[in-house]
């Protein structure tokens, strides 16, 4: 339990993955991310649905210079401005990758799964150099787990051991990221006393969670709610 | 199957795309999983009936989500896949993103719709990625959906606005999945995609000669 954002990025290397939760601006550890830009890491390799929405969080890691490589879904949208600029200027590399790939393979990394067998993508660009494997007459491809040095988090509440749980669709990625990092950073909305979580409904167990910092000021809203 | 008069008098009109919406809405099944990709497909969900009880999908966590939110009802942490804000219902849950999509895979999801560029007549899906060198590959949760879902229905116009035909014998933009599409709804038809080629299951303001003298695809 750590008392600022500053702290909870402390150590982050240059040239490490780290798995950034979120989906557009929904889950997004914007102020995790803002002490990362402050830190001062880079060639980041980012692992995230998206490459960054307007000026925040992930497009602003990008416009300070710091990401390498970007493995994500869906890097274009609407206010994807700086890393498409980026992208096109050739100064960060792109994996796509489908979004249930992405999902499955940081999952597999979590739960010590050398490698998986999927269905997705079979047949399209994106299967080129995977290996395919035909189980009971259905086509397969295989694919690799998806591993972070850090996962950078965003949860509703923590309780002082570092129990999660999440908002709404704000979930997302979180609860399989933070299996996936040798170390992960959460920031929550707010920290419950020690029992005040039902056990029955903790989503991310403490065992995943190395570094929870509260956050009180909510930066971010949904796109064309402002 | 009807025959062949009786699929022309189907409709007499040209449909518009909340038409379609609403042809698409009326073939999805009571009590279906149902998940409407972005764009165009969210509009079926004006035209499902809650007594239908059709539980709606968002691949970003959700099952049970309702209309969309406005106002007071905006809750940044609750969107669906287009990153809109919506509203949950009665009954929703929300689940993480690899549960998500193994509901997808593991054949839970019972129909899904989709928009397309392209559709091959032996069900293959282009609709991620024009190709072109300058266009920033973006797939989102397309490829998983495509070959997911029980039942893959497109929605899309039959052509495109320089009248190139949509529903081809072979995509020439990069696939998305293959043999995965089950149905095709346009604005001038709806089809079946089976084994044995395209059946024509409605015309709206055509009829099968003039469909068969615009598309290079065989219809039965």
């Amino acid at each position: 339990m750590l008392e600022t954002t500053d702290e909870a990025v402390a150590g982050i290397e240059d040239g490490s993955t780290i798995l950034v939760g979120g989906f557009g601006l929904a889950g997004m550890p914007f102020d995790l991310i803002d002490a990362l830009i402050r830190q001062g890491a880079k060639e980041l390799t980012i692992v995230s649905n998206n490459a960054g929405n307007g000026d925040v969080g992930l497009a602003a890691l990008l416009a300070a210079g710091r990401v390498r490589k970007v493995l994500c879904s869906f890097p274009r949208q609407v206010d994807s401005y700086v890393f498409d600029a980026l992208y096109r200027a050739g100064k960060v590399e792109l994996e796509v990758v489908p979004q249930g790939n992405l999902a499955e393979r940081i999952r597999a990394a979590g739960a010590g799964i050398g490698a998986f067998y999927c269905p997705t993508a079979v047949g399209t660009p994106l299967a080129e150099g995977k290996e395919l494997r035909t189980i009971d007459g259905r086509d397969y491809l295989l694919e690799y787990p998806i591993k972070g040095d850090y996962a950078l988090i965003a949860a509703h509440k923590a309780d002082p051991m570092g129990n999660l749980v999440y908002r709404k669709t704000a979930r997302n990625f979180g609860p399989v990221m933070a299996t996936a990092a040798t170390t992960t950073v959460v920031q929550v909305d707010e920290v419950v006393p020690l029992g005040a979580l039902d056990p029955e409904a903790v989503v991310t167990p403490s065992i995943y969670v190395d570094r929870v910092v509260p956050v009180t000021s909510r930066q971010y809203t949904v796109q064309g709610a402002r | 199957m009807s025959s062949e008069r009786d699929r022309d008098r189907d409709r007499d009109q040209v449909l518009g795309m909340d038409e379609v919406a609403a042809v698409i809405a009326r073939d999805i099944p009571a009590g279906a999983f149902v998940n409407l990709g972005i764009g165009q497909p969210t509009k079926v969900a004006d035209h499902l009936p809650a007594e239908l009880g059709v539980v709606l999908h968002t691949e970003n966590g959700m099952l049970g989500i309702g209309p969309k939110a406005e106002g007071p009802d905006v809750d940044p942490d609750l969107t669906n896949a287009g990153k809109v804000p919506v509203t949950e219902l009665p009954g929703a849950a929300y689940f993480h993103h690899a549960d998500s999509f193994a509901m997808m895979r593991g054949g839970h999801l019972d129909v899904c719709v989709l928009g397309a560029y392209q559709v091959s007549e032996r069900g293959d899906l282009a609709n991620w990625h024009t190709g072109r060198p300058d266009d920033i590959p973006a797939v989102g949760g397309a490829m998983d959906l495509a070959i997911g879902a029980k039942s893959v229905y497109v929605m899309m116009s039959l052509f495109t606005k320089s009248g190139t035909p949509k529903l081809v014998p072979h995509c020439t933009y990069p696939l998305t999945g293959v043999g995965c599409v089950t149905r095709v709804y346009t604005e001038l038809a709806s089809f079946d995609l089976r084994p044995d080629g395209v059946h024509v299951r409605e015309t709206y303001g055509t009829t099968l000669a003039a469909l068969r003298a615009r598309l290079d695809v065989e219809l039965r």
